[in-house]
């Protein structure tokens, strides 16, 4: 919100009301705008699903419950390739990690007062609502863009998995086919921006990446099914870990050791997050 | 796999995901944001989802192999360099996929 709009008199005060209007719009715009696009890969998980074995109902349960594409993907996945059902589980928690530190960002700002509220909150803490929240110019219009981009991303992500898995599953050889060319185009569309110039550290993330799918594919011919994929990443992980000196200095930055409780209490705005 | 021990992997991986958030929002941040837990979480996506694009389209079983499904990956990347959208590097994709299928078959 602008700090002097509202002292100014009356011309002021309705600048400023239009000016929130008209950023609440934009919000709202964008939220939907990007729900109605990541509704496209629901399609994808949809027919994922079903390329993987699973019934219309099993895709619409991950969808409702896990609500979180990239470790969605990730179980069909690893089941699609014939992986046993703890490798499947693993490797969708290793990507859930993400959600937690996704979390702990969006406490500050979101601030869920009593139990039902953080219960309800915790369901959409995912990718595009925090990366919508945290862009946001302020905390109301942060909390407005988590709660629109979680619901429209929520009702279409679901929606369309219905029809991606409903669509799938009456599809002949020749369809077949084509399906299994789409999940792993799907994978590297999902890979495809963190490799790019402008995503943080695009090196390091290129070069994860081309470690990961090299462990994984020395690893098939010997691991069980799906095991090659979780131990691609655990390896690369570990390998990626920040030396001993670089965690002291990265350590430093993030939190002084004054300044312990810092994260949770201070107010949020865009030019704070180190996003 | 059988249906029953699909439907416990789908909810014991749902709920496993579902917590993972909730703890993100409930626990102290002190205990998440170490440099080195970040640092890994940063990168996991990466190493997994490429770990993924490359059983899935290479590999079946314990084999590695080449088919329409390495030919429709190849014609993605090029969709994906050339800024096309979602859904057209899907279809694109899935054409090859299917011609390659076609034209071996």
């Amino acid at each position: 919100m602008h700090p002097l709009g509202g002292v100014r008199g009356r011309p002021g005060v309705l600048a400023s009301l239009a000016a929130v209007s008209a950023a609440r719009t934009a919000t709202l715009r964008d939220a939907v705008g990007l729900g109605l696009a990541v509704g496209l890969y629901g399609v994808a998980f949809g027919a994922a699903a079903d390329a993987a074995g699973l019934d219309v109902w099993q895709a619409l349960v991950l969808s409702a419950l896990m609500f979180t594409g990239a470790s969605q993907f990730a179980l069909v996945g690893v089941l699609g390739a014939g992986g046993s059902g703890l490798a499947a589980i693993g490797s969708a928690l290793l990507l859930g990690t993400r959600n937690t530190v996704y979390g702990v960002r969006l406490a500050p700002l979101l601030a869920p007062r009593g139990v039902l509220r953080r219960v309800g909150a915790a369901h959409w803490v995912i990718d595009e609502t925090t990366a919508m929240a945290v862009a946001a110019p302020d905390r109301e219009l942060g909390r407005l863009a988590f709660w629109a981009t979680g619901a429209t991303i929520y009702v279409g992500w679901n929606l369309t998995t219905v029809l991606g898995a409903l669509g799938a599953s009456g599809l002949g050889g020749t369809a077949q086919a084509a399906l299994d060319a789409v999940v792993p185009a799907a994978f590297l569309a999902l890979l495809w921006p963190r490799l790019q110039r402008t995503f943080p550290e695009a090196a390091v993330q290129r070069r994860v990446a081309v470690g990961g799918a090299v462990v994984a594919l020395l690893l098939t011919p010997v691991v069980p099914a799906g095991v090659q994929v979780v131990a691609a990443v655990v390896a690369v992980a570990l390998a990626g870990r920040p030396r001993s000196e670089e965690v002291v200095q990265a350590g430093e930055l993030a939190s002084p050791p004054e300044d312990g409780a810092a994260p949770r209490k201070r107010p949020t705005s865009p030019s704070e997050e180190d996003s | 796999m059988s249906g029953g021990s699909l439907w416990t992997v789908v909810l014991v991986a749902a709920v496993g995901c579902y917590l993972l958030k909730l703890a993100g929002l409930s626990v102290p941040a002190a205990w998440v944001e170490h440099p080195w837990v970040t640092r890994v979480v940063e990168f996991v996506p990466a190493a997994l989802l490429a770990a993924l694009v490359a059983v899935q389209a290479a590999t079946s079983g314990p084999d590695l192999v080449v088919d329409g499904r390495l030919a429709g990956l190849a014609v993605a990347a090029l969709a994906l360099a050339l800024r096309a959208p979602f859904i057209v590097v899907l279809v694109l994709a899935g054409a090859t996929g299917a011609l390659v299928h076609v034209l071996a078959g």
